[in-house]
């Protein structure tokens, strides 16, 4: 059954790379976008700041401590764009009543965009990681673990937003994923340490995902690797099974009535 | 139709499709299936050709097999020229016959068509007819549901009429026709207001007579003879037209005239 399953979920993923094989410009996008961060506030704003103590690595150049977080939030944001196709595919392009009139049902649907976008996903943190690491920003030899935590976090942000899409019902409420990834991005640890916050404050930051998939990502990539890294491992797989269990109830809600 | 297409649950009674339970075996009855949705799904992402292949592969079917059925499938429905075209700039009508062919795609045992020609022009409506009958020819079952009298007449062996969610009538046009109708009609048209008496007084020249505000019909079995007998009555309307009876006849007499709003 579960091969059936997956089978057909990946149908949907053949649908999408023939859909990209003429629009892959669209997806250059979403790679160039860390790296123009990395190169702006790593290495530009950088040279002013000069090193920066990391917890299990000493002192690290600045463009090192934030290109594991610009990775991190690259998989939250590709996860975050391909949930605004697959609101558009539900709602106005009719592609997935169309594939529910043949074998294909609402969990292969589910879990063959899902599967897309963490192959999306999956092919930013690779272009991104052979940038960093050909700049020589890379301490750990953990970073090769960095490529399967992209793409659990791309795992994690794919069910949330997803998810979130299915309860959309117009373009203007992506306002809300704006307004709840900006200033996650600006403000979970990704271009300074915790310790620049009041304790309170640092627990507040501590709960939000993508806190836990920087944490997890600069570890990886400058080490210091422990146990607190299960946690934040836990924490992004229990969002994306949660995501991807309200996804499959939804499509099926919104389109078998 | 969406309960047949096994992407609504049955909201009521028994409903067993190719002798299979919509509830337990969807998938494998959708495997089966071909379905025309009122509104079209196409993929807008896709080319003409590559809607009909990922839909085979929605089934299953091999990339290789489909790509020759693909271009079987878009010459049957004409649209072999526009294969590599992308769908945005297609007519309504050659969107319906994309659709039709796509339906295709898994040789259904059954094929479920949800209004395939409103909207449409009558070339592309006779194109669609002719298409839809080729196929019947050849064997397959379609279900159709439709607004147009002369479409269920032209391709339906067996037709139900349904009014308000239920079936008032069921049998082949023809039998419907002698049911419910009777074999012609006159139409006659005044250029006064015809008098008040003008029932009474043709009376008994139909088996029955509906006065509308701007004609009245006679339903007879002999038109020609109905408007002779008009004319010895000294009546004398503007027109007369005698014609066959028509399914839509048959349509508004059990239905009725009043405009209905779903």
């Amino acid at each position: 059954m579960t091969a059936i399953v997956v089978g057909r979920g990946a149908l949907l993923f053949e649908r999408n790379l023939m859909v990209y094989r003429r629009a892959w410009l669209m997806i250059l996008s979403g790679f160039f976008e860390p790296l123009f961060y990395l190169f702006s506030m790593g290495i530009g704003l950088g040279h002013y700041v000069g090193k920066v103590p990391v917890a299990g690595a000493g002192l690290v150049s600045y463009g090192s401590f934030v290109a594991p977080a610009l990775l991190a939030s690259a998989a939250m944001n590709g996860a975050t764009y391909e949930s605004v196709n697959i609101f558009f595919k539900l709602k106005y392009a009719k592609t997935y009543d169309a594939m529910l009139s043949t074998p294909v049902g609402p969990t292969d649907i589910a879990a063959g965009e899902i599967a897309w976008t963490l192959f999306r996903g999956l092919l930013y943190a690779v272009g991104f990681l052979v940038v960093v690491a050909a700049l020589g920003l890379v301490y750990s030899a953990w970073a090769v673990l960095a490529l399967l935590a992209a793409l659990l976090i791309g795992f994690a942000f794919a069910g949330l937003s997803v998810a979130g899409a299915t309860f959309m019902r117009s373009w203007q409420d992506f306002e809300i994923f704006g307004l709840i990834q900006l200033p996650m991005f600006l403000f979970s640890s990704t271009f300074y340490p915790l310790s620049v916050y009041p304790q309170a404050l640092q627990w507040v930051v501590r709960c939000t995902p993508l806190y836990n998939a920087i944490a997890l990502m600069r570890t990886l990539m400058l080490g210091g690797v422990g146990w607190a890294q299960l946690v934040n491992v836990a924490y992004l797989a229990v969002m994306g099974l949660i995501g991807l269990a309200i996804t499959r109830g939804r499509i099926g809600k919104l389109l078998l009535k | 139709m969406r309960m047949i297409g096994c992407v609504s649950p049955p909201s009521g009674g028994t409903l067993s499709i190719l002798g299979l339970d919509p509830r337990r075996d969807g998938a494998t009855i959708r495997a089966h299936l071909g379905v025309v949705p009122q509104l079209d799904t196409l993929d807008f992402e896709l080319t003409v050709r590559e809607n009909v292949i990922i839909y085979g592969r929605y089934f299953g079917l091999s990339r290789k097999e489909l790509r020759c059925r693909a271009d079987e499938l878009l010459e049957f429905v004409q649209l072999d020229e526009r294969a590599d075209s992308k769908v945005e700039p297609l007519s309504g009508g050659m969107r319906r016959r994309l659709t039709i062919a796509r339906s295709l795609v898994n040789d259904p045992d059954l094929l479920l068509l949800d209004e395939p020609t409103t909207g449409l022009d009558p070339q592309a409506r006779h194109l669609v007819w002719d298409r839809l009958f080729r196929l019947k020819r050849r064997g397959a079952t379609l279900v159709l549901t439709t607004h147009y009298m002369d479409e269920a007449e032209q391709l339906c062996d067996r037709l139900v009429v349904m009014d308000k969610g239920r079936i008032v009538a069921e049998g082949s046009p023809r039998e419907l026709i002698g049911r419910y109708s009777t074999r012609e009609v006159v139409e006659l048209r005044f250029r006064d207001e015809p008098s008040l008496d003008l029932s009474t007084r043709v009376n008994g020249l139909a088996r029955r007579i509906e006065a509308l505000p701007d004609r009245t019909l006679l339903y007879t079995d002999d038109g020609d003879a109905t408007a002779d007998r008009i004319h010895e009555l000294g009546l004398h309307p503007q027109s007369v037209l005698v014609r066959r009876s028509t399914l839509e006849d048959v349509f508004l007499h059990l239905t009725g005239r009043t405009l209905v709003d779903e």
